[in-house]
């Protein structure tokens, strides 16, 4: 079996709360968490999930579905570049309704997966890792895909 | 250390690096397609086709391909092994990871190569 690494593992102490507040995971967990040699594979439908956590999940079904769009896109590079033929008609297929809301759809996944992948390589960086930090970041990303993606979606209607 | 044979690159640390520079690539790519897009409206087919043609625009893309190929098999390994566990699947968890993971990978390699194509078929 695998393992998730959490922030809360590497440390010698429970790193990922003020000293003073009660661990959320329960202290025993927790405890287990800081102590083990190995990280612990933690049950995500058991744990209320905050801010930082959402805009991680977010990361990755963002990705999952730009994974599945990869297919559409090529399809219709493949379709635009083949002849001029294919050209009009991939413009032509662009105007109807449905089309526009895969393709904004598909931007809007590429909007947010590309802003936390920014918010990650800033934090490589050392910038915003304690926790007021990375709760900070986690709403700035979401504040500023969605302003993205509005301004995708005020692009393509 | 935890090893893993299913990993890009037999070592965390790797994959880790490997997410970030593929990550870079792909961002200067989406960017730069979607600028010269939203830069060109009312583009046509002889521009289009122009931009592709280009021996950098060519290099550029394969670029971003096989970019795009690890980091989305480092990116779908990493969320099939934390979700298809155990804890989730129960006994059938191994098999059941292994087989999405191998589709994954199948999935990812044609498109690699079908994009291949159509780059080099300008």
């Amino acid at each position: 079996m695998l393992a998730v690494v959490t922030p809360m593992v590497t440390g010698t102490s429970c790193r990922c709360l003020p000293d003073n507040s009660p661990c959320s995971l329960g202290l025993s967990k927790c405890e287990y968490a800081v102590n083990s040699q190995r990280p612990v594979n933690l049950d995500l439908r058991t744990i209320k999930l905050p801010n930082t956590a959402i805009s991680s999940i977010l990361h990755r079904i963002t990705g999952v579905i730009l994974f599945v769009g990869i297919a559409v896109l090529l399809y219709g590079l493949d379709k635009s570049l083949a002849s001029e033929q294919g050209f009009a008609e991939v413009k032509e297929c662009l105007t109807s309704p449905l089309a526009k809301f895969v393709v904004w759809g598909l931007l809007s996944g590429l909007m947010y997966h590309l802003t936390a992948g920014i918010r990650h390589l800033i934090m490589d960086l050392d910038i915003g890792v304690t926790l007021e930090g990375g709760k900070l970041g986690a709403n700035l990303v979401f504040i500023i895909s969605a302003i993205l993606i509005v301004l995708m979606g005020v692009w393509i209607w | 250390m935890v090893t893993n044979v299913t990993n890009f690159s037999r070592s965390g640390l790797y994959d880790w690096m490997a997410q970030r520079v593929t990550a870079v690539v792909l961002a200067a790519y989406s960017l730069f397609l979607l600028g010269y897009i939203l830069a060109n409206p009312g583009m046509g087919y002889a521009e289009w086709q122009g931009l592709f043609a280009n021996s950098w625009m060519r290099i550029f893309s394969l670029m971003s391909l096989v970019a795009l190929s690890a980091h989305a098999w480092i990116g779908l390994w990493s969320v099939t092994t934390d979700y298809l566990t155990p804890m989730t699947l129960g006994n059938w968890a191994t098999g059941v990871r292994f087989l999405v993971q191998a589709l994954c990978g199948i999935i990812m390699f044609v498109l690699f190569v079908w994009g291949v194509q159509i780059l080099w078929g300008i």
